[in-house]
């Protein structure tokens, strides 16, 4: 099992992101409550890439690739932007979110806790974010 | 898709956000909430019951304003969440922050 979507840098694409993945992942064994979890994780990795490194300039775009490996499901997010490495950033703890009024830095802190793993490599200009989940986890 | 109706019920206002809270509105949501308390309410319930998804950027709305609230003597309280949408408030620890009730009565009889 192979799907793959292109999205436009708005963060409007990302309803159609969620359709995407909700209609691909029903046809994999998998809880409701992982699959509503692991749609939200990949929802971040790309909310992010759109928001932060393209600036939601709609002539932009991030490509995901969904797989399905024998033990795991795999995520592979692409984009050429500014390269953003997930695994460099330091996700905030609580209380500066809420002391800084932050509206944002809790997405990023989501995909660690829902992700197995998360690997990410830059090459030619193409960033490329994996997340994996393994079945059962 | 995200509408979201206010009422009054006493002192009470009610916010009830129906759809989907992503990146891409969650400034409404913001939006209603801040429109409450600049207008004087002491006391905001959010009906969780419609809400059918909600990422960080919603999240991060309620959280925004945690601190504001208690030095304004304002209450937010949420109720009726559905179990995931729970569960994304229990990832994160927000339901230790955040007063959540499993429906209207609790959320509107709790100090």
């Amino acid at each position: 099992m192979e799907h793959t979507i292109q999205l436009i840098c708005q963060t409007t694409a990302l309803s159609e992101l969620r359709k995407f993945l909700n209609k691909n992942l029903s046809q994999i064994m998998l809880s409701e409550k992982d699959k509503h979890q692991v749609i939200l994780a990949v929802e971040e990795v790309c909310a992010n890439l759109i928001i932060h490194s393209h600036h939601c300039n709609g002539s932009d775009h991030i490509s995901l690739n969904l797989r399905q490996e024998d033990d795991r499901l795999v995520f592979e997010i692409m984009d050429k932007g500014k390269a953003f490495n997930l695994l460099d950033y330091e996700a905030p703890d609580l209380k500066t979110v809420i002391s800084e009024k932050r509206k944002g830095g809790l997405g990023l802190i989501l995909v660690k806790k829902i992700m197995d793993e998360i690997e990410f490599e830059s090459q030619g200009g193409t960033n490329t974010c994996r997340l994996i989940k393994f079945f059962g986890s | 898709m995200l509408s979201i109706e206010t009422q009054q019920e006493n002192q009470h206002y009610i916010l009830q956000p129906k759809g989907e809270i992503d990146a891409s509105n969650s400034v409404q949501l913001d939006e209603s909430i801040r429109r409450l308390a600049e207008n004087g309410a002491k006391s905001i319930l959010v009906d969780g019951s419609a809400i059918e998804y909600i990422s960080s950027a919603g999240l991060g709305v309620f959280m925004s304003y945690l601190e504001d609230f208690q030095e304004q003597g304002i209450t937010l309280k949420i109720f009726s969440l559905s179990p995931r949408v729970l569960e994304v408030f229990q990832i994160l620890g927000l339901d230790q922050l955040i007063p959540i009730f499993p429906e209207k009565e609790a959320a509107l009889n709790a100090n």
